[in-house]
């Protein structure tokens, strides 16, 4: 049952990437990579992680997607030109690609041996455990990631700003 | 249980569940004409079968048989898209709902589509995807009324979103769970004193969910986005027949839903006001339908107040709307939480 909705999400994801790449128009785009998010939010329940897949769902699908999205709508870009890229593309495109995937294989593979893998069929790890380890055991990354956070806002309002200090 | 009971049992739950929900859409429409009307001393629809209660059926037919026109500068797969994620999202939010007690039967619930550990993150999931249904409405109908009401509308929603999602925290500490039955179960000892809204403390938040749910469900006083006196119809201008029936449907939807999550969060869900005074009745049949009348006579207050507050408010302006939600709802959702935690932490 696992692995049957394991490969129905995996293709509709492979599916979104590919058409994300295919499509001319950019709102055809942005929507293919909301059915993207959508299925590795999928993904991530069939693992056990609920809270990710819908934080997933709300804050990348629900949140910095229609930002895409108005951004698209309020500039109203046409339609792209399709063109056959350049040489260097076509030569070491495909070979970085494959030595790009073998790294990172390999790294998780091994990461793996270290903190142990989770199957398909595991146990759901429910939002209490998930806090326990983040605002217990994580508190220090987790907060200094969320000031991180915090000072890229500041930084990105920072540099909006047309005139300095007024407005 | 084996596999295909468990799927026949879940379909004609949500055959049943949709079914009765489509009506209530539908009577809902009717309600508000019916409240309106007296609000503005005129009787309503009351030709229509015995006061009027056949009117949703003949509205119903009169959108199905009405022409379908698509203009012709319209992005069509959006444009044809865009009313199936509104509806779709509207629909969607039922199934995680409790109606009533929780009673199984051969380890089915019967009173609920599906419970959920996280079903309040899945509302604010659906809610939050819905917004795609009105944003691409108003951009694919290539119509600047429609896309200025549709940029108001997706605006609005995901900034009151913010508020809507903080006011919900206080709850959730409270109960310790994201599961909508243990936060009824938390409320339902002592009656009406352990509701959220009075004994849980949560009124403050209550107040914020209220008008952050009505600037979600794009309603007045925040109905901005549909403003007839400026933008001739908002994001649906373009949209006639069926697809506009289905951006109607959604609306209502969207408001019956958000009354079902007011009265699970705060008032109690499907417990009787009176908590333990009143002793459980012995008859199974009556067990199982007390809580059900509670359910639907608390979502029945919430509609009503929803089409009195309609009826009696002013629209505001857009910049008061936006300056409301940012500087006042949510810097005060904000307090609500620290209060909470403090209080909760410190007995």
């Amino acid at each position: 049952m696992h692995l049957v909705l394991f490969l129905i999400f995996a293709l509709f994801a492979l599916a979104g990437a590919v058409n994300l790449l295919l499509q001319k128009h950019p709102i055809n785009s942005a929507l293919s990579l909301i059915v993207v998010m959508a299925s590795l939010a999928v993904l991530y329940l069939l693992l056990g992680a609920e809270f990710l897949a819908m934080a997933q769902i709300i804050v990348y699908a629900g949140a910095i997607m229609v930002l895409f999205t108005f951004v698209v709508m309020l500039l109203n870009e046409g339609r792209e030109e399709k063109t056959w890229g350049s040489k260097t593309a076509k030569t070491i495109g495909l070979p970085a690609v494959v030595v790009l995937l073998a790294v990172l294989a390999a790294t998780i593979l091994r990461a793996g041996r270290h903190y142990g893998m989770i199957s398909l069929s595991d146990g759901v790890t429910t939002i209490q455990e998930l806090s326990k380890v983040l605002f217990r055991d994580l508190l220090l990354p987790f907060e200094l990631t969320s000031v991180l956070i915090l000072i890229a806002i500041l930084g990105a309002v920072a540099l909006a700003r047309k005139d300095n200090g007024e407005a | 249980m084996q596999l295909w009971m468990f799927v026949v049992l879940s379909l004609v739950k949500v055959v049943v569940v949709l079914v009765i929900f489509l009506t209530a859409v539908a009577y809902t429409v009717l309600l508000e004409r019916k409240l309106v009307g007296r609000i503005q001393n005129r009787w309503g629809p009351s030709r229509v079968g015995p006061f009027g209660l056949l009117q949703p059926l003949v509205d119903g037919l009169k959108l199905f048989l009405k022409e379908d026109i698509i203009p012709s500068g319209v992005y069509r797969p959006i444009y044809l898209l865009a009313p199936l994620i509104a509806l779709t999202c509207s629909l969607l939010s039922i199934a995680v709902i409790p109606f009533g007690a929780s009673m199984t039967w051969h380890g089915m619930r019967l009173f609920e589509i599906s419970d959920l550990n996280i079903g309040l993150l899945v509302l604010l999931c659906v809610t939050s995807i819905g917004v795609y249904g009105i944003a691409l409405s108003g951009w694919s109908s290539n119509n600047k009324y429609s896309l200025l009401g549709s940029l108001r509308a997706s605006a609005q929603m995901v900034s009151y979103e913010l508020a809507l999602g903080l006011s919900l925290v206080g709850v959730v500490l409270r109960a310790q769970s994201l599961s909508l039955t243990d936060i009824v179960k938390v409320q339902a000892v002592h009656g009406i004193a352990s509701w959220n809204i009075f004994g849980g403390g949560q009124i403050v938040a209550f107040l914020i969910y209220l008008m952050a749910a009505y600037a979600e469900t794009n309603r007045a006083p925040f109905d901005l986005p549909e403003a007839e006196t400026e933008l001739t119809g908002g994001y649906h201008t373009e949209y006639s027949s069926m697809k506009f029936a289905m951006f109607f449907m959604a609306e209502y939807g969207n408001m019956i839903t958000v009354g079902c999550v007011a009265t699970l969060l705060f008032l109690g869900g499907w417990t009787s006001p009176f908590g333990d005074l009143i002793p459980p009745p012995q008859n199974l049949f009556v067990h199982a339908l007390a809580p059900l009348f509670w359910f639907v006579a608390k979502v029945f207050c919430f509609l009503f107040l929803y089409i009195w507050v309609r009826g009696t408010l002013p629209r505001f302006r857009y910049d008061q709307l936006m300056g409301f939600g940012w500087k006042f709802l949510l810097p005060v959702a904000m307090l609500n939480i620290v209060g909470t935690s403090l209080v909760l932490a410190l007995l």
